[in-house]
């Protein structure tokens, strides 16, 4: 189709549209395997780099080699880059998701494509502009060697694309040198490929409308994800075992924990102040880490859905038991191995009450990278404060896609709280030492550790046991201990950390969402001011949940309660736990695999808000969760 | 301390070991296991080689998983810290307190349910591991808690107490261990304490995964014959009140190396258990698993330390840790504080 010309400008539209500056998305489409990820990222990180607010979203597929993948990239000068599923360029390099890709390029936006080949005449659009640019056959005449030539055509369409929005190259180029700093002979063929994309493209094409300025950023930051932030936490926090089963997306926490012992906890003989185990399974890996607490060290595993499965049956031994223990689960979509590659918060209520008989654990939900870091430090002094297991709930999103997050900073005066142990001191001053005693009334009764001394020796069990820890049958001895796990965590819910709680003047309803969903949520929220309709924004950080988290609910006429699950997760813990009335409870449920975006949460909060707009088309899901969902809330 | 078969009062002087310690100060609770049980044996087995090591008894750490057999770390050693876990889970317990601290000794109990059944494939993993601590198998081949059901080690045609046969072929945990390559392989009979203790001690010694597997009578759900390692128990001229458990004495043995020894059960079957000849090699693993195999076909349980492999290099070696217990470490060895973090995230710009 693609005849002599390089671009195929379709009749519409007739006008250039005025500049858009520093707000637009744009998408990657790759195959996976073919090293177009390092690409992305030096993308993403030059717009980061410019100061502007930019947000990268890895869609990869769970396979190693040959299939589709792409990277959505969003810049927002005003700081809303959550994932948007507008996109106004299509960087198409995948010939196999032509169709697909071009078709989801917005009217008026632009398709960059490899006219090495031409296009086929059913995948023209009238309403889009086709920059074709020759970029394999380019590095066909630049470079030698198959596998040079693929890898290289990605940084070609960098190049092209820096041309297109404006992307500073110096930028550019620094980063070049800082990521082949170590292989010299890679940064000439990769300056060279850029260069390729960049000079095409400018000689035959020029500036898009839609592009890019250099901002003074509002702060310090930095480019991470949330797994490097949660494993970071690992080591500040003091962790030194660690056990894991790989899993999409908990892996690279331990890839980066591992990495982190290797710099910060090697001794110069190579000896080492952690051990990493990779056991056989999850439930091993519980196991582990339930040892090592017992045993007095802190101690972490990293899993997803699949593994919580497995893990739940140490989660409940350690929970009766009284066993410092923090988890990671970070989410990805089931049910079962559903999409491993996709993101969901579809573990809420499993996480909750994970495990059989009595349960509640305590649970804390990071919002972004940053948070990720914060909380899990907090999460093993919650644990060893309250003997218990602690999960930290994450999700894809945050761990695995690179977030502009604000820049970590250490509190030098920080010592870890190692909760209620005794040592040969305390155990000297006692008459006899009780394991599951309260003596204060907090609902922690303090442990000694193996090895302490004949004093403080006594048996762990998951089987009954009474405040001596001794096993038990006994109605009295049996249910003193498990009343007291209640009382022990309404000692928690008043310490954990609060929800982020934002107001506006006049507002009408109040908006509940938790972990990655913030980002779209505050969009939307700043989109329906706009339309105004001020909505308060409440983000859940813990559970079991804080009085602030009840107060928030009764206060708003109208509350929605946002999740990343078919059922309303989020939604049925909050009316399980809290007193108000359901009736006024809207669910707003996004599951399809992706992240969340501002869009999905308008979609259903516009016909509330705005119930007689006839412009309004009806929401094509109810407001109501599905029978499943009322079925688990009234239970 | 087992309940019913032992006397209750120390009459005779009490001896002292290195420590100054007496046996009592190695000795549990009080056992709630049936009178006879070979498990209450092994119990006095593992106390009397704490003993005999002079162990101090407030650095033993005691793990099982859940079973009559299982129960037992509560009756040897309290003044070491016990851990009852969830069924055949113990070795990751044990692999994750090990891991914690490398400095205490660890002895795990489990039985052939709990670690041929469901915790089979955490006990292969704890052997490749290689995890430094003593790990007794009590082998009764039935599930004695769950009331006789049989286990991964019953034999081909062996039959329950309700009259089934069993026709699963069983699982021998020392050719296992052999297979997966444990540094420490013996097998003893609960009744042949001349034998059984010094296995114990050699495993409490040895630096690596010790697997001991201990065949260990059930008096009162194995009740089948014509097995080469099971109890049967044959009421043929005794009427039984639903629920009661008859007492029955603990069968005990003394035989040479070398020698096969005739043991006649509870019930009146024979067991023949091999001592492995004074001349045989233990560090040959091949030869190990080819003479047990051997001797299997033949119908004997070769009894004796099987196989050993002393520099095997534990998990701690393996993994590199330092030598003080990873619990021990302090807040300022472990977190890199303010200048570590600025650096790193200089990283992330
Ligand atoms: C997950 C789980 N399933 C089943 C049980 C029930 N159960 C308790 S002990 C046992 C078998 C124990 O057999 P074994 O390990 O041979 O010990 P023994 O009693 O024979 O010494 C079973 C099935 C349990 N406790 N947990
Ligand atoms: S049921 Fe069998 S294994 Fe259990 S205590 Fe009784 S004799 Fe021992
Ligand atoms: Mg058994």
């Amino acid at each position: 189709m693609s005849g002599n010309g390089r671009t195929e400008r379709s009749e519409a539209p007739e006008e250039e549209p005025p500049a858009r500056v520093n707000d637009f998305a744009f998408k990657v489409a790759t195959a996976n395997g073919t090293g177009s990820a390092s690409a992305n990222g030096l993308i993403l990180k030059a717009i980061y780099r410019m100061g502007i607010p930019v947000s990268g979203k890895n869609v990869f597929p769970s396979n190693i080699q040959g299939l589709p993948t792409w990277y959505e990239i969003r810049v927002n000068k005003n700081g809303h880059v959550a994932r948007t599923p507008r996109f106004d360029l299509i960087v198409a390099m995948n010939p196999s998701t032509y169709a697909q890709d071009i078709s989801e390029v917005v009217s008026g936006g632009w398709i960059l494509y490899d006219d090495s080949w031409p296009l086929a005449k059913s995948l023209i659009r009238q309403d889009v502009t086709y920059i074709g640019a020759p970029l394999a056959r380019m590095c066909v005449e630049k470079f030698a060697g198959a596998r040079e030539r693929i890898l290289m055509k990605n940084i070609a369409y960098a190049g092209a694309l820096a041309a297109l929005i404006g992307m500073d190259v110096d930028i550019m180029q620094q980063l070049l040198e800082e990521t082949f700093a170590r292989k010299k002979a890679l940064l000439g063929s990769n300056h060279t490929a850029f260069t390729v994309g960049y000079d095409y493209v400018r000689e035959n094409f020029g500036l898009l409308p839609v592009r890019l300025e250099a901002m003074e950023p509002d702060g310090e930051y930095v480019m991470m994800d949330g797994n490097t932030a949660a494993a970071l936490g690992c080591i500040y926090a003091g962790a030194t075992v660690a056990a894991w089963y790989p899993i999409t997306p908990a892996t690279s926490l331990m890839d980066n924990f591992r990495e982190l012992c290797k710099r910060f906890r090697t001794e110069p003989d190579g000896s080492r102040r952690y051990s990493i185990l990779q056991a056989e399974d999850e439930l091993a890996a519980a196991g582990i880490v339930v040892g090592a607490g017992w045993m007095g060290a802190r101690a972490f595993t990293p899993t997803s859905g699949p593994g919580l499965d497995l893990v739940s049956e140490f989660v409940g031994f350690a929970y009766y038991a009284e066993i410092p223990c923090v988890f990671f689960d970070i989410q990805r979509a089931g049910p079962s191995t559903g999409m491993p590659t996709r993101t969901q918060q579809g573990d809420l209520l499993s996480v909750a009450y994970a495990s059989h008989g009595d349960t509640k654990h305590i649970a804390l939900f990071p919002g972004s990278p940053e948070e990720c870091f914060y909380l899990s430090v907090q999460a093993f002094d919650l644990a060893e404060r309250f003997q218990t297991p602690v999960f930290v709930v994450s999700d894809l999103d945050i761990a695995m896609n690179d977030w502009r997050t604000p820049r970590l900073h250490w509190d030098e005066s920080y010592r870890w709280d190692r909760g209620k142990v005794f040592g040969e001191e305390e155990l000297a001053q006692l008459k006899t030492f009780s394991r599951y005693l309260d003596v204060d009334g907090d609902g922690v009764a303090a442990r000694t550790v193996p090895g302490v001394g004949a004093e403080g020796a006594y048996f762990t069990r998951g089987s009954g046991h009474d405040r001596h820890g001794r096993y038990t049958e006994t109605e009295e001895g049996y249910q003193e201990v498990i009343d007291r796990l209640l009382v022990k965590l309404e000692t928690a819910r008043r310490v954990l950390p609060a929800p982020v709680i934002e107001q506006h003047e006049g507002a009408v309803a109040g908006l509940v969402c938790l972990g990655s969903s913030d980002a779209a949520c505050s969009e939307a929220i700043a989109a329906l001011a706009e339309r105004g309709h001020q909505v308060n924004k409440m983000r859940v950080r813990a559970f079991p949940f804080s009085n602030d988290v009840g107060a928030f609910l009764r206060r708003h006429a109208i509350v929605f309660v946002v999740d990343q699950n078919r059922d309303g997760q989020l939604r049925t813990l909050l009316l399980s736990e809290v007193h108000t009335d359901r009736t006024k409870v809207h669910s707003i449920r996004h599951y399809s695999g992706t992240p969340l975006s501002a869009d999905h949460v308008l979609e259903d909060v516009l016909p509330v808000l705005e119930p007689h707009d006839a412009r309004r088309r009806p929401p094509h899901r109810s407001t109501e969760p599905p029978l499943e969902a009322l079925r688990i809330m009234s239970r | 301390m087992s309940s019913i078969t032992k006397p209750l009062i120390v009459t005779r002087k009490l001896e002292r070991n290195a420590l100054g310690l007496t046996r009592l100060d190695y000795e549990g609770e009080m056992s709630t296991l049936c009178a006879g049980c070979g498990h209450d044996a092994i119990t006095a087995g593992i106390v009397q080689a704490f003993f005999d090591l002079a162990l101090p008894p407030h650095r033993a750490v005691k793990l099982s998983g859940i079973g009559c057999s299982s129960k037992t770390t509560a009756y040897l050693v309290s003044q070491g810290h016990g851990l009852n876990a969830v069924h055949g889970r113990m070795p990751a317990v044990a692999s994750g307190a090990n891991a914690a601290n490398r400095s205490l000794t660890y002895v795990g109990i489990s039985g052939d349910g709990d670690s041929l059944s469901i915790g089979l494939g955490q006990l292969c993993h704890a052997i490749r591991r290689n995890v430094n601590m003593l790990y007794v198998l009590e082998n009764n081949g039935v599930y004695g808690l769950t009331k006789g059901q049989f286990s991964a080690s019953t034999d081909v045609g062996s039959k329950s107490k309700r009259g089934a046969s069993n026709q699963e072929g069983p699982i021998d945990p020392v050719l296992l261990a052999l297979s997966l390559g444990a540094t420490f392989v013996a097998r003893g009979f609960s009744g042949d304490k001349e034998q059984l203790v010094p296995l114990l001690m050699a495993g409490l010694q040895h630096q690596g995964f010790a697997f001991v597997d201990v065949l260990s009578p059930c008096v009162t759900f194995n009740d089948h014959e014509g097995s080469t390692k099971s109890y049967t128990f044959i009421r043929k001229s005794r009427q039984e009140a639903a629920g009661f458990v008859p007492y029955q004495a603990e069968i005990a043995t003394q035989y040479g190396a070398g020698s096969v020894q005739p043991i006649t059960m509870h019930d009146g079957t024979v067991l023949y258990l091999r001592k492995i000849d004074e001349d045989y090699d233990p560090t040959d693993r091949a030869g190990a698993f080819s003479y047990v195999s051997e001797r299997q076909a033949k119908g004997e349980i070769v009894t004796g330390l099987l196989h050993i492999k002393q520099d095997g290099g534990d998990m701690h070696d393996r993994e590199r840790t330092v030598a003080t217990p990873l619990r021990d470490l302090s807040f300022d060895e472990l977190c890199p504080g303010t200048a570590g973090l600025d650096r790193l995230m200089d990283e992330y710009l």
